[in-house]
Parts: structure tokens; C-alpha cells; sequence
């Protein structure tokens, strides 16, 4: 029987059109609609799956991050996991929090826990890292399959199909394992009204890093966050034969 | 002088303008038969750092590989290992290999082109050296400070890295590709028992997309494909602009989940990032996400019945057409 993690983060929702602040310091997060990272969704769907399939035993979401980052694990809960733990960073730290101080929480909480399979969404839409998966493999000394677009569990392996840049590729990892979960793996269900009215009854741990001795020491400092450049406003051209002379003009044709 | 003092002590520091002399491994892709072109990007990226330039060459018959490799311009050394084991390039085995090449020759910086296969190995080296890795670079300040884009292009962060060891994978279409003229020598990377082999895993098999065009990472013209074109039928018409016009096919993410195409073609925040000389994009609205991964194409077209579409915001030349009335169009008069 298996028991599974999953890493759920809170991210401005991947619709709206960012701000940079003007100081250069960062990207304008108050008052911005906040969602649940897309790709944790997907993990969190196929942790779900894996439990009604009888293959999970349990489920349980972990976030690391500020106390608003409570709403996207309430989600979780929603959609099926069993129980949550906020691992709580003040927002002086939540800012320099990275992926390698997240694999190092899940690490912990996966020991304490006695965890056999850790699935997280291939990267955050923010810090778009891609990371945490692979570390956290690392720090465990598990086998990792990244970038899943199918996951079967059988006999303690689990068979993934993973997306590379070529096509796909099949390997088998033996449990325990993290698994990075793509676009393709699966369609998150919505969490209904009477199981979000469910989820507020189910229990959310409340911890520190110190509590389970991880240091979160900044490993870098942000010198700017900045504007990208803007394109230069184009034309509307009148027809194709337009379009074919402009692209001759370019030396395209 | 210098070069001696550092022969004679491995873990010597020697600092020039407060740095400690750089000294970078690349990780080189390759398929047992060809060098992958963004290892060649990665190398330009690491001559931006100084120093000697050493390439790990891991796989199961690497031979013309390593020739290959050997002879980029700026590359100092050829670091090979052939084994079995590293069937599939599985960063279970790769990644303990790596770290013995690294502790061997104590490089600063370990360098790779970004792709799926480097983002699956180098963030597992980076947690076994405990150093905080910086993924897709599109430049080099210097030797410790980095810039990467974060929320899906919108926003540009130069960063200081604060660990001893850099451990940064490269957006390729952000450097040149380094072409050859160098002569590096050849060694073996690690004594073959000198390090723990990983476990657990295993490559059973792949299904590649078999494709004629250019590669779409690297070709001079992209020409992608959305929701517009309305079913994988129609997407021949996207194929025989592409063929007159000697492009690669690329896709939006909604193309790809209508399957309309593999998504191996999907250009975005979490697909292939493109840079083309020229991109078109036809049927393609424009979503954050999909600007992600072409907005640093020179020159955009956008082929779109909706005047209103957000790519029309980002590109030279617009046409507001029906894609299959003006595709058709365009097909018969690129005919050549």
C-alpha cells in the first residue's frame, strides 16, 4: 500500500498579466487573484485517482508559504487528498524560498511520514524553476520520473511515460519515487460544493522549517526584477499578397 | 605560472578581481551518435564565464560523440564514460558521475543546454552538491550573477547566486551556437569503480516523432498552428506552408490537446522555447502562456480571423483572415 505526498503552491493565476514593481524588487502579488499552481493540480488529480484505484492509502498536500497559502491546500483537500501540513515561511523569507529549501521540507516531511511516492506539478508558473521534483528525488535518494504524462502503479514499480523533447519515452522506478507530473497527465477535477464544505473539516497541520530542522537561508539575492522589452507595435496587412512581399522583403521567400 | 601553482594543488583558490578562476563542466546531450545542438549554445554561454571549459561525454557508444565534441571551438578538455549503465541517459546514473567528475576537477560552474533531459539531471546534481541550481539563463553578468525570466517571460530577474558551485542550465536560443575549430583532449572522466552508481530506475523505451522538417528549437523559420486550424486534418495545410517555406511546425498548447499534433510540437511557458528569424502563428490567439515561447522571434506574422486576438499586440505583420482561405492562398503562391 502506498502512501502519497503532494506538493501544492500558490501562485498568482496563471491569467492575469503581472506588474512589475516599480522599485525593481519584485512583481506586485497584493490585491492580484492568486490560484493554485496548475501543474499541482494535476499531481494532486493523480494522487486522488491512485487512491480511488485502492493503490493509495493516503493521500496528504503539503505548501510551503505564507498563511494564504492555506486557500490552495483547502483545495486540495477539496479535491480528494486526505490532509494537509502548511509549512509557515513569513513573507520576509517566502521571498527568497526556493526550490531548494522545498525539497529539503518535503524530504523531512516524507521521512517523518513515511511517504512511498512524492508527486509534484513539474514547475511553479511563477518562478517557472523546475526543480523541486528532481531535488527532492535527489535528497532521498529516489529514482525521479519527471514530466509524466501517464503513471501505472503496480508491485511496488511504477511504469511512467514521460515527455521529452523528441516524442515520449517509458521508463519503470521502483518505490519509493517522485514523480513531476506534466500538462498531459491527466484533467484536474473541480472540488463541489459539498466536498469544499467537506475539506473545511479536514485537519491542516501547522509547522515551521525550524520545526523540522531545514534551514531556509536565501541561497541567492535578487538584484532586479525587471520589465521584459516591448515589441514594437506592427502592422495589419490588407492580403496574402501583401504578407508575400513583406516576407520576400525579409529574405524569407 | 599560475597554471602550475593550480596543477600542483587541487583545491587551491586563486581569486582575479575576487574571483576564484573559473573553471566550468559542461554536460553534453547527445544520442550516442550526434552532439545535440544546445550543448553547442551552452558552450558559447560558458566562454562568457573564462576559464578552462571541460565536456562530459556520458552514453553507451560515445566515440563519435566525443570526437565531435572535441573538436568546438573552446573546448579544453573531453571528459568520456561508455557504459551500459547509462542506457537512456537515466539521471539516476548520470547524476553520481557527474558529481565524481566535478570533485575531480573541482570545476566553479557545471553548465548545460536547457532541454528536458538537462532539466531532469542537473537539479539532481545541484541537491547532491546542495547548491540552489538557476534554471534557463538568457545571459551571464559574470561568474555569479545570472539572468532568468520568471512568470512566464513577463518578467526578467537578474539574480547573485550565493553557492559555491553554480549549477545553471542555458536557454539556448538566448546564445549562439558554438561552432568548430578547437582541439580538446581527450580523457576518461572518473576511474570506472570510483563512484556509487544510482539504482531504481530503468529506460524501457521511447516514441520519438519522426520528422523531415528542420529541428523546431533550432530552424530559421517556426511556423505554429492553434486551436484555429481546427482538427489534425487541417493542421497539412500548416505541414505544405512549412515545406514550401522550409520551416518547422510548431503548435499552441490548445492544437495539442485537441490532438491536432504530438506535443512534442508545443511552443510555451512549458513547451519548446523558439527564437526564429521569423515566426507565424496562424489560428493562434496569443495566450500568455504560448508568448512565453516566441516572443523573442525577429520577425512575427500572425494569421488570424479575430482583430481583436491578443498576438496581434505582438507581431510585425498581421493579416485578419480566414487561415483557410489565406493558408491556401499562401501555399500557391510560395510554390516554387
Amino acid at each position: 500500500m502506498v502512501r502519497v505526498l503532494v506538493g501544492v503552491k500558490r501562485v498568482i493565476d496563471y491569467a492575469v498579466k503581472i506588474r512589475v514593481k516599480p522599485d525593481k524588487t519584485g512583481v506586485v502579488t497584493d490585491g492580484v487573484k492568486h490560484g493554485l499552481n496548475p501543474f499541482d493540480e494535476i499531481a494532486i488529480e493523480e494522487a486522488v485517482r491512485l487512491k480511488e484505484k485502492k493503490v493509495a492509502t493516503e493521500v496528504i498536500a503539503v505548501t510551503c508559504g505564507l498563511p494564504q497559502a492555506q486557500e490552495s491546500l483547502r483545495t486540495a483537500l477539496a479535491m480528494g487528498v486526505d490532509r494537509g501540513i502548511h509549512v509557515e515561511i513569513p513573507q520576509a523569507q517566502y521571498d527568497t524560498l526556493q526550490p531548494v529549501h522545498v525539497s529539503k521540507i518535503l524530504t523531512k516531511i516524507a521521512q517523518d511520514e513515511k511517504i512511498d511516492m512524492i508527486i509534484v506539478g513539474k514547475q511553479a508558473i511563477d518562478d517557472d524553476s523546475n526543480q523541486t521534483a528532481q531535488m527532492t528525488a535527489a535528497l532521498l535518494n529516489w529514482p525521479q520520473a519527471t514530466f509524466a504524462s501517464e503513471v501505472k502503479v503496480e508491485g511496488g514499480e511504477a511504469t511512467v511515460k514521460r515527455e521529452i523533447d523528441g516524442g515520449l519515452e517509458t521508463i519503470k522506478v521502483k518505490l519509493p519515487t517522485v514523480i513531476s507530473a506534466d500538462l498531459r497527465l491527466n484533467e484536474p477535477r473541480y472540488a463541489t460544493l459539498p466536498n469544499i464544505m467537506k475539506a473545511k473539516k479536514k485537519p491542516i497541520k501547522k509547522i515551521t522549517p525550524v520545526d523540522i530542522g531545514v534551514d531556509i537561508t536565501p541561497r541567492l539575492q535578487v538584484l532586479s526584477i525587471e520589465d521584459p522589452p516591448t515589441r514594437q507595435a506592427g502592422s495589419v496587412l490588407p492580403d496574402v499578397d501583401a504578407l508575400i512581399t513583406k516576407l520576400k522583403e525579409k529574405g524569407h521567400l | 605560472m599560475i597554471g602550475s601553482i593550480l596543477k600542483n594543488s587541487k583545491n587551491f583558490t586563486f581569486k582575479i578581481n575576487g574571483y576564484r578562476l573559473q573553471s566550468t563542466l559542461i554536460i553534453a546531450e547527445h544520442n550516442n551518435e550526434t552532439l545535440a545542438a544546445v550543448t553547442r549554445n551552452a558552450l558559447t554561454a560558458a566562454k562568457k564565464l573564462g576559464g578552462d571549459i571541460s565536456v562530459l561525454v556520458a552514453g553507451t557508444k560515445i566515440e563519435s560523440v566525443v570526437e565531435q565534441v572535441s573538436k568546438v571551438s573552446g573546448v579544453t578538455k573531453v571528459l568520456k564514460a561508455e557504459s551500459e549503465d547509462f542506457k537512456g541517459f537515466l539521471p539516476e546514473k548520470l547524476a553520481p558521475l557527474v558529481l565524481a567528475t566535478q570533485k575531480k576537477i573541482n570545476a566553479t560552474h557545471v553548465l548545460a543546454g536547457s532541454s528536458a533531459q538537462s532539466k531532469s539531471l542537473l537539479p539532481r546534481v545541484a541537491a547532491l552538491l546542495d547548491v540552489s541550481p538557476v534554471t534557463d539563463v538568457i545571459d551571464i553578468k559574470s561568474p555569479d550573477t545570472f539572468v532568468r525570466t520568471i512568470y512566464a517571460g513577463n518578467a526578467i530577474m537578474t539574480l547573485k547566486s550565493l553557492d559555491p558551485i553554480k549549477v545553471v542550465t542555458v536557454r539556448s536560443t538566448s546564445f549562439e551556437a558554438a561552432g568548430d575549430g578547437g582541439s580538446g583532449s581527450v580523457e576518461d572522466a572518473v576511474n570506472d569503480n570510483s563512484y556509487e552508481k544510482g539504482s531504481g530506475s530503468e529506460w524501457v523505451s521511447q516514441e520519438l516523432s519522426k520528422s523531415d522538417r528542420p529541428d523546431l528549437a533550432s530552424a530559421k523559420i517556426v511556423i505554429s498552428g492553434g486551436r484555429g486550424v481546427k482538427s489534425a486534418e487541417n493542421f497539412k495545410i500548416i505541414y505544405d506552408l512549412a515545406d514550401n517555406m522550409g520551416a518547422a511546425v510548431g503548435a499552441s498548447r490548445a492544437a495539442v490537446d485537441a490532438g491536432f499534433v504530438p506535443n512534442d510540437m508545443q511552443i510555451g511557458q512549458t513547451g519548446k522555447i523558439v527564437a526564429p528569424e521569423l515566426y507565424m502563428a496562424i489560428g493562434i490567439s496569443g495566450a500568455i502562456q504560448h508568448l512565453a515561447g516566441m516572443k523573442d522571434s525577429k520577425t512575427i506574422v500572425a494569421i488570424n480571423k479575430d482583430a481583436d486576438a491578443p498576438i496581434f499586440q505582438v507581431a510585425d505583420y498581421g493579416l485578419v483572415a480566414d487561415l483557410f482561405k489565406a493558408v491556401p492562398e499562401l501555399i500557391e503562391k510560395t510554390n516554387k
